[in-house]
């Protein structure tokens, strides 16, 4: 066990120099100058000079990845261009706003969606399948956007269930408060995709041989059901959750643009339309790394929920 | 000698090809049929819209801001001139000898007669209704439909050749290329996708051209793992190691030889990958980072019917959800279509 941790800890090393080398590589020889970005237009010669310096960008380029690595080593990535913020600092005042809604969607997202799914793939086939599944399938094809624009007018607006939008710094009011319209609108739109997703899991399931033989020796459906073919579709559900599980951190962006809340996603896309490269970089590192993390774990979990997995 | 060839032939027939039984089963898909009608016609709209034969004109202001929809224009003019009715008529008092402008009236419409006004009768009401600057939103419609779906296919045809290309290099070669060009899949799924994106566009700046390839170049990886395990797969079969017996280069055993054998999944891909950019592009541009201002697509038309909306003008964000939401349904069927009708043991599956 401590073996296979140890080698995979030791594969994600080259996977990390790669992103490491595309993020550096993307910003060093495509995107502009920092030094105009930062000197604004009005800048004199020797202005954008003095910033080259201090950036290091009259360096060599290698000097430069060194001084790349050494900031994502350190963890520290200087400040912020647009605000002068300390990047540390962003990313850490930024992340809770983004888990207190984004968590919640992941739960409700999957507590809805597997019943469901198994509601409906045990009624393959049925006037109530095919409802599903057309409902489904032009729900999908709506974009995020028309939904959020439409609840907010609807239920924000118009009915004023909720306030439209807002933010506080007590976490029992943004749950309460200004958290519900985000993540109601946010598991309407999601739970459809995921029960198409989780139906195919369970009909996967269900066409296998033990699932008959449960139901020939007498096992009622409710425990061929839940004990059996769930127990077996966890491990693509699992999965399915794992991938899930790096976009929390970056939130839905879009959800956190319309609705004022101060997350992470709203951060980097105003990073990207002020050209603050250090934010993007730092985020862009550090979920890549994340995300590796979560994939292994995800891999660890399969040996609990599934014995027959060896790990190698 | 013909004499051989025109005798009745015993039961010697050629096995049904591979697209010709895909062909088949989709036409017995009523569904499909529907659905691969509906998106012939909106390509049929977007060419007739890319040679400007309609909605060339989709920024002329050709109505009153923010005119609703309906057919009945005549109505809203009707109702002015009863306004007009009302107010005392006849002729103005002649005020010719107190006033002082008075002798260079005539100077003054002699001049303004040399230049020429056209008078722009402005419609009050469009089948569609019309935005704030009075531009028809059935025109906007249209021109967006070209943009959003052209920038989809052709990202999509991007990343499905890139990953085309790798995949296949990955499963044939295998060895170091494969490594190497694992390694290279590894590290761009290990980025969150819309993360990527934004990297890339903080990069490249905006356009069409642009969000093409921002998409192109990041959605290439589903495609990739795809070709690469149906690669290792073919690269050993006996077809393709007697294709190597009689002399066959790699790269024609690569694309000649194995790409039309695998050539169905390649096609069910890119249908997906179409539907997902079209989507893409739609939050992009209304983000403000995919196609240019002067540009009109899905989301761009969004982004303006959001505040539209909050006063009570719905008639864009209608139009554009429901052509989105027209083409993108029909597009999705017609793909489940496809991939049942070309593998068929996936059918009912999903």
């Amino acid at each position: 066990m401590s073996a296979y941790l140890i080698r995979r800890l030791w594969q994600m090393l080259p996977t990390l120099a790669g992103v490491v080398l595309l993020v550096f590589a993307l910003f060093k020889f495509f995107g502009g100058d920092p030094a105009e970005v930062l000197g604004g237009l009005n800048a004199t010669p020797e202005q954008i000079a003095a910033i080259r310096q201090q950036l290091g960008l009259d360096r060599p380029w290698w000097q430069q990845l060194g001084l790349f690595v050494q900031r994502i080593t350190s963890f520290d990535w200087g400040k912020s261009w647009a605000t002068n913020e300390p990047v540390s600092q962003l990313i850490a005042t930024r992340l809770p706003a983004t888990l207190t809604v984004m968590l919640p969607i992941l739960l409700l997202d999957t507590l809805l969606a597997l019943p469901i799914a198994v509601w409906v793939a045990v009624r393959r086939g049925s006037l109530v399948d095919r409802t599903i599944m057309v409902i489904t399938t032009v729900a999908l094809s709506v974009s995020f956007l028309v939904y959020i624009i439409v609840g907010q007018y609807l239920f924000g607006f118009r009915l004023g269930w909720f306030p439209v939008q807002g933010w506080s710094d007590s976490l029992w009011t943004n749950l309460s408060v200004y958290a519900p319209l985000p993540v109601l609108l946010a598991v309407l739109v999601g739970v459809a995709p995921q029960t198409r997703l989780y139906r195919s899991f369970v009909l996967d399931e269900l066409g296998h041989d033990y699932v008959r033989t449960a139901r020939a020796k007498g096992l009622g459906e409710g425990r061929v059901l839940c004990g059996h073919v769930l127990r077996n579709a966890l491990v693509p559900i699992l999965t399915n959750i794992a991938l899930a599980l790096p976009g929390l951190f970056v939130g839905s962006f879009l959800i956190e643009v319309f609705f004022s809340i101060p997350g992470l996603g709203r951060e980097v896309l105003l990073a990207v339309n002020r050209s603050d490269y250090p934010v993007i970089q730092a985020v862009t590192v550090y979920l890549a790394l994340l995300t590796m993390c979560v994939n292994l774990g995800v891999d660890l979990l399969y040996k609990w929920v599934d014995p027959r997995v060896v790990l190698q | 000698m013909s004499a051989v060839f025109d005798a009745p032939r015993p039961a010697l027939q050629r096995s049904e090809g591979v697209w010709h039984a895909a062909w088949r089963r989709l036409r017995a898909d009523r569904v499909g049929v529907v659905c691969g009608a509906v998106v012939l016609a909106f390509l049929a709209m977007i060419v007739l819209s890319a040679t400007g034969l309609i909605a060339a004109d989709w920024q002329r202001e050709l109505a009153v801001p923010n005119a609703p929809p309906g057919f009945v224009g005549a109505q809203a003019a009707e109702a002015g001139a009863a306004l007009e009715a009302l107010n005392p008529s006849g002729p103005n008092a002649d005020l010719s000898d107190v006033d002082p402008l008075a002798p260079r009236y005539e100077q003054w419409d002699a001049r303004a007669a040399q230049y020429r006004t056209v008078d722009t009768p402005k419609r009050h009401t469009l089948p569609l209704g019309a935005d704030r600057l009075g531009r028809d939103v059935l025109a906007k419609a249209v021109k967006g439909s070209e943009v959003s779906i052209f920038v989809g296919v052709l990202a999509a045809i991007v990343a499905t050749l890139l990953g085309t290309a790798l995949g296949a290099c990955a499963g044939f070669f295998g060895g170091r290329t494969g490594d190497a060009l694992e390694w290279v899949y590894n590290v761009f799924t290990s980025i969150p996708g819309i993360l990527l994106i934004f990297a890339f566009a903080a990069v490249f700046g905006r356009g069409t051209a642009t969000v093409v390839l921002i998409l192109g170049f990041t959605g290439w990886t589903g495609v990739y793992r795809l070709v690469r395990a149906e690669y290792l797969k073919h690269a050993q079969r006996d077809y393709v190691r007697a294709a190597q017996a009689i002399g066959a280069r790699a790269a024609s055993r690569m694309f000649r030889h194995i790409l039309p054998n695998i050539s169905h999944v390649i096609l069910v891909q890119l249908s997906i990958l179409v539907v997902g950019f079209i989507k893409y592009e739609v939050i992009l541009s209304y983000l403000g980072l995919g196609v240019a201002v002067d540009q009109v697509s899905w989301g761009t038309m969004l982004a303006e019917a959001q505040s539209e909306l909050l006063l009570g003008r719905w008639w864009q964000l209608a139009a554009a959800t429901l052509f989105m939401a027209t083409f993108v349904t029909a597009f999705s069927l017609l793909t489940d279509a496809l991939r049942d009708a070309l593998d068929p043991r996936l059918r009912g599956l999903e």
